[in-house]
């Protein structure tokens, strides 16, 4: 079996290369005398870079300053984060709705930075979640995610958030055709028939960044893997790899890797846009949730909606062409100028550049070698621009700088390897530790790269720092492009998985930093803007404390006649202005979190009073030289008890 | 010639190699000022040169001034003279110039390091007043509000 003896010989390339690098050979000998100066932030000085890191598995997104490497934050996008209260203060649950209730954890793949006329512009951050379909946006003033869109009609939304050129669009492919519609109960082994995959156009609002699903095509039954869409001359156009053309429902590993080629689905979006102004979508039931969080009430709002518009790619005959691209396609990459296309095969031996000007040619010739479920498929030589020889074993990923040349990851052979676009010559290669995933180029997937640096984001780290018991972490590293060989400056290890990240100047964001959010225009419902309007209300079983923080104390701090069975909820207002004076709330036997409440925001986190006693709450954020004194006491009496419900600060009047 | 140019370069490396104060103080406020700048040092250090007082007092600004006072000071300050966080702040308009008092609200970092007698207040309540965010024109206000509440009509 063909098939057998290229994965033995994959293998033991593999291991040849890991062995080889196991080799204990100190640090210092892959980087040369000047690396270390070139990553070196002096204390107090800014990187030059920030670098926004997908966290994979633990759902979050990671802010690296580059060159330096330095872990600045990490911001909560699809998994709950106790440190804050993300997802456990009543004000952030409803972000993590969706049609399938409150998912706490997501698998976030892939970041797509805005962009005006192909060029970072700084506004927001997009990002995928892989398992439970979603898009968040996140405010690139704040660094927090503002907005959460489920995806109905997927079956995994791995082919996400990529993005048009003036992010008129961003894309969420289903990474598992799966059967949709009003027959869903069938066989699996009826793949063929029944499966469909699904392609969503998500409109993004140019003035507030509010997504709603355009329009989603029905395409065939295949895995789709990633994107990019056109820029330049080939906006207008978005590219779609997709594997297992076998359409394949067990053992992909074996059965969807039959096929010498698979395709990059084409699809002319704008041609979509006609079709819509015509009428010719048709309106599917559905359902999906849209969350949106809303900085001036400190509230995020959950809808669930019911409908999509939906093309049959099948019905549009010059909606959607395919070009055969060998063999599993991975990354489907885009060049500065929009006139190429980088398909990464991963079982390919070689890589193929296709040229946008070459398919317009073929589609105007009908230059097809046949057709697919109706649609037509492109003659391969006819679109194809040129071959990357020998390039490296397992490609998947390429990025690009301003000068013509290409860096594609390649996962079995470790290594990342440079070549030119317009020639196909390979230029360089450097290995990287261990067995790179994605890569980035600052500015890499846009219309104007900004260079400097290519980062490698490792899947393995094996030996590269103290071992920490059987998992280990994942790590980054950076290299410098300046020169014509490219040099290893700087590992760090990362948190999460990381897969795609995208690098940006800090010049674009670092002076939109939102400081604190001004108290006159909180309209939270439960806002207690100054101490005056502190106070304890019930209604029913529900008590809520309306509370301020500032430094060095809780208003209300003492609080009686809460009952045993009561539902309190603690509606935190931060009455500081300053920047960086962030107050937190905790109190004994919370089942839920803490919160961190910034300058001027409302945060709430519910408490069900369970015993007896009093019981000490605090705040959990050093804000001041008297921050261990910022505490307070709930006196809890047996439910039914007739202790008077009392609220103070300050008033030492019983003690004797 | 010569030595004027290597006194310069010396006092530019001097100057070079003294350990800056954190940046963040800076973005904050509004430049510092240099110590000629203060003319009177009663009026503390801040953008308020001169504050011309009228009478009778504006209601339109006591009102607004105590509605800042309620949201973003009297957390800490009563208006009494009973200290809580901060000073009470009966009869401070008696105590301290309009100048020193609009300066210490809208300029507090560089008042807090720089002016001796909000570096007393410090020393006294050993709590670093919060930069509140207030604009001059509402510091004015808070002002009108303080000039009532010690009596003045």
């Amino acid at each position: 079996m063909k098939i057998n003896r290229i994965i033995l010989l994959v293998t033991v390339m593999a291991s040849l290369v890991v062995l080889n690098s196991c080799k204990p050979k100190g640090p210092g000998s892959v980087t040369t005398g000047d690396a270390a100066s070139k990553v070196y932030v002096a204390p107090g000085q800014y990187d030059e870079f920030y670098n926004v890191v997908s966290g994979g598995f633990n759902g979050q997104i990671s802010i690296y300053g580059i060159p330096s490497g330095r872990l600045f934050k990490i911001l909560p996008v699809f998994s709950v984060f106790p440190e804050s209260g993300y997802g456990f203060s009543e004000e952030t649950k409803p972000m993590l709705n969706t049609s399938h209730g409150f998912v706490p954890w997501d698998d976030l793949h892939h970041i797509a930075l805005s962009t005006t006329k192909g060029e970072h512009d700084g506004r927001w951050a997009f990002a995928n979640a892989n398992n439970t379909p979603r898009v968040a946006r996140v405010d690139m003033t704040t660094f927090r995610t503002t907005e959460i869109l489920e995806i109905p009609n997927s079956g995994g939304n791995h082919s996400s958030p990529f993005i048009t050129e003036n992010t008129e669009y961003l894309v969420a492919g289903t990474r598992f055709s799966i059967p949709m519609g009003d027959n869903v109960d069938v066989p699996i082994s009826s793949y063929k028939e029944n499966f469909k995959g699904s392609i969503s156009f998500i409109k993004v609002n140019p003035e507030t960044g509010r997504m709603n699903i355009e329009f989603q095509l029905r395409t065939p039954g295949f895995n789709y893997d990633l994107s990019r869409a056109g820029k330049g001359p080939s906006h207008g156009w978005f590219f779609f790899s997709c594997y297992n053309t076998e359409q394949a429902y067990t053992l992909l590993e074996v059965n969807a890797s039959r096929n010498d080629k698979d395709f990059i689905m084409a699809v002319n979006w704008k041609k979509a846009e006609e079709y819509l102004a015509q009428g010719k979508g048709k309106k599917e039931k559905v359902k999906y949730a849209h969350n949106v969080y809303d900085e001036t009430t400190h509230m995020a709002t959950s809808s669930i909606l019911n409908e999509v518009t939906v093309l049959d790619v099948m019905e549009f005959p010059d909606l959607v062409y395919f070009i055969p691209c060998p063999k599993s396609p991975h990354g489907c990459d885009v060049d500065p100028t929009g006139e190429y296309i980088v398909g990464s095969g991963k079982l390919a031996a070689v890589m193929p550049v296709f040229s946008f000007s070459k398919f317009q040619t073929a589609i105007a010739n009908n230059d097809y070698e046949g057709d697919f479920d109706g649609i037509p498929v492109i003659k391969y030589e006819s679109a194809l621009h040129g071959e990357v020889k020998k390039p490296g074993l397992g490609p998947l990923h390429t990025e690009f700088d301003a000068n013509g040349n290409a860096y594609t990851s390649f996962f079995v052979s470790s290594e990342i390897v440079k070549w030119n676009v317009k020639t196909l010559e390979v230029l360089d290669r450097v290995p990287t530790y261990y067995s790179i995933g994605h890569l980035s180029v600052p500015g890499g997937p846009t219309a104007k790269p900004h260079g400097k640096y290519v980062i490698a984001y490792n899947k393995i780290t094996k030996d590269r720092y103290l071992p920490t018991g059987p998992e280990l972490t994942q790590s980054a590293q950076l290299y410098s492009i300046e020169g014509d060989k490219m040099q290893l400056l700087l590992d760090f290890p990362t948190t999460g998985e990381p897969h795609y990240a995208e690098a940006i100047p800090a010049s674009l964001i670092r002076d939109k930093s939102v400081k604190i959010y001004p108290i006159e225009h909180n309209e939270h419902p439960y806002a207690a803007k100054g101490e005056k309007m502190a106070r304890v209300e019930r209604n029913g079983k529900e008590v809520h404390v309306y509370m301020t923080a500032i430094r060095s104390h809780l208003t209300p701090d003492n609080i009686e006649g809460v009952r045993v069975g009561d539902e309190v909820y603690f509606h935190v207002t931060n009455l500081e202005q300053d920047w960086d004076v962030p107050h937190g709330f905790a109190i004994k036997g919370a089942n839920n979190a803490e919160i961190l409440i910034m300058p001027g925001e409302t945060q709430t986190l519910k408490w069900t009073a369970k015993e007896v006693g009093v019981v000490p709450f605090y705040c959990t954020d050093f804000c001041s030289a008297l921050h261990q004194e910022m505490s307070g006491y709930v006196r809890v009496s047996p439910a039914g008890s007739n202790t008077p419900l009392k609220f103070s600060t300050g008033d030492t009047g019983g003690q004797k | 010639m010569k030595k004027l140019m290597i006194v310069l370069i010396a006092a530019a490396t001097l100057a070079a190699c003294a350990p800056d104060k954190p940046k963040m103080a800076e973005n904050m406020q509004s430049k510092k000022s240099a110590v000629t700048d203060i003319v009177d040092p009663t009026k503390g250090i801040g953008q308020v040169k001169n504050v011309t007082l009228h009478n009778p007092l504006d209601a339109d600004r006591i009102q607004r001034g105590q509605d800042i006072f309620d949201m973003k000071c009297s957390a800490c300050h009563q208006l009494t003279d009973q200290r809580i966080v901060g000073p009470g702040f009966k009869d401070i308009t008696k105590r301290r110039k309009p100048e020193w008092i609009m300066n210490m609200i809208t300029n507090v970092d560089v008042m807090l390091d720089e002016d001796p007698v909000a570096q007393e207040l410090l020393e006294l309540c050993l709590m670093r007043m919060p930069n509140q965010n207030v604009s001059i024109g509402d510091a004015r206000d808070i002002l009108e509000f303080m000039r009532k509440n010690d009596g003045e009509e």
